[in-house]
């Protein structure tokens, strides 16, 4: 089995991202460091690891969202992306 | 929109046999906030040691009804579905939290969709959260020409068979394909390969027709549509993919 045949889709870490957001994050929008394009965390490829989980651009693989929960303690890297715009409301 | 999810004690109200490795789980959800359809809840496990597994699930029910669905398949190395499948008994209690995503949805009620035709692709128990949106179309009334192709191993392990056929019997703006992968009837007249690119294009919406397309199985299953679809001119934002691994688990 090759790693390409664990990941999922950003949509599967909803529940994840609602743990530290609060917010329905599988819309929210990023903005990819590495080539630009913009897309909803849903279309993002998640990995799942043991202590978290990794969120890649579709287009070109840059981390852009790297979750680890150690020790009671959320850690978010989201130095890939360089902007993210999340709705406050339900459209 | 705002909404902290909260786990959730769940009582299964009823087990269903789909088929001989699946099963569809009926549970009352007390606190249950109204769902979209292609949307997913986590279930979490918890052993005697305090050790715990978390998977998400689909849900197979539409929008509306009073208990919520999840169809589980059985993966005999799974480390949460032997569990779901075997070891839950109806009046059992189960820990949940959703609904979740806000991506992989489709809702009958604002025009259906922003397309004028609808292609769902499932492979196996990839049916559930395509099942939940052919349910709420049905339910409501919408009429959006609809396709559904459906890759399933055997007949015998093509989930929701006989409903499918009912709602397919009665509604000619939804149609239903199947294909069998591994083994078929004797008298099988439908396709019996893995899903490519000629079936695609043999079965699938013309991009003419504006198609809004959902995709959902196993992870090189979603990728194999995904990729086709797009070579056949379907613009990426308009597939919608749901890829639940190497076999969920």
């Amino acid at each position: 089995m090759q790693d390409n045949d664990l990941r999922l889709d950003g949509n599967a870490a909803g529940g994840l991202l609602n743990e530290i957001f609060r917010f329905e994050m599988t819309t929210a929008e990023a903005t990819c460091g590495g080539c630009g394009t913009v897309r909803p965390i849903g279309e993002m490829m998640l990995y799942q690891h043991g202590m978290g989980a990794i969120l890649r651009c579709a287009e070109c693989d840059t981390a852009l969202i790297r979750i680890t929960h150690v020790r009671g303690c959320y850690r978010l890297d989201l130095s890939g992306m360089t902007y993210l715009r999340i709705a406050s409301e339900a459209h | 929109m705002v909404q902290q999810l909260k786990w959730q004690l769940c009582t299964v109200v009823e087990i269903r046999q789909e088929t001989p490795k699946a099963k569809s789980l009926i549970l009352d959800w007390p606190e249950r906030t109204t769902h979209l359809a292609g949307q997913h809840v986590d279930v979490r496990l918890t052993a005697e040691d305090g050790y715990q597994a978390q998977r998400s699930y689909s849900i197979a029910s539409p929008p509306g009804e009073k208990h919520l669905m999840l169809t589980v398949e059985r993966i005999d190395d799974g480390e949460v579905s032997p569990y779901l499948t075997d070891g839950l008994r109806v009046g059992d209690r189960l820990e949940l939290r959703g609904p979740i995503g806000g991506y992989f949805v489709w809702d009958a009620r604002n025009g259906g969709t922003d397309g004028s035709t609808l292609f769902l692709a499932a492979g196996g128990s990839g049916i559930a959260p395509l099942m939940s949106m052919i349910r709420h179309r049905a339910s409501t009334g919408n009429k959006v020409p609809t396709r559904l192709l459906y890759s399933s191993r055997s007949y015998e392990e093509v989930i929701y068979r006989e409903e499918l056929d009912r709602l397919s019997a009665h509604d000619p703006t939804l149609r239903v394909i199947h294909t069998l992968t591994r083994r078929r009837p004797a008298n099988w007249m439908g396709y019996g390969r893995r899903i490519d690119r000629a079936m695609l294009a043999d079965t699938a919406w013309p991009p003419a027709e504006k198609p809004l397309a959902f995709t959902c199985g196993p992870t090189a299953f979603v990728e194999t549509v995904a990729t086709h679809l797009g070579e056949l001119g379907y613009e990426s934002g308009r597939i919608k993919t749901e890829r639940f691994g190497p076999t969920g688990g």
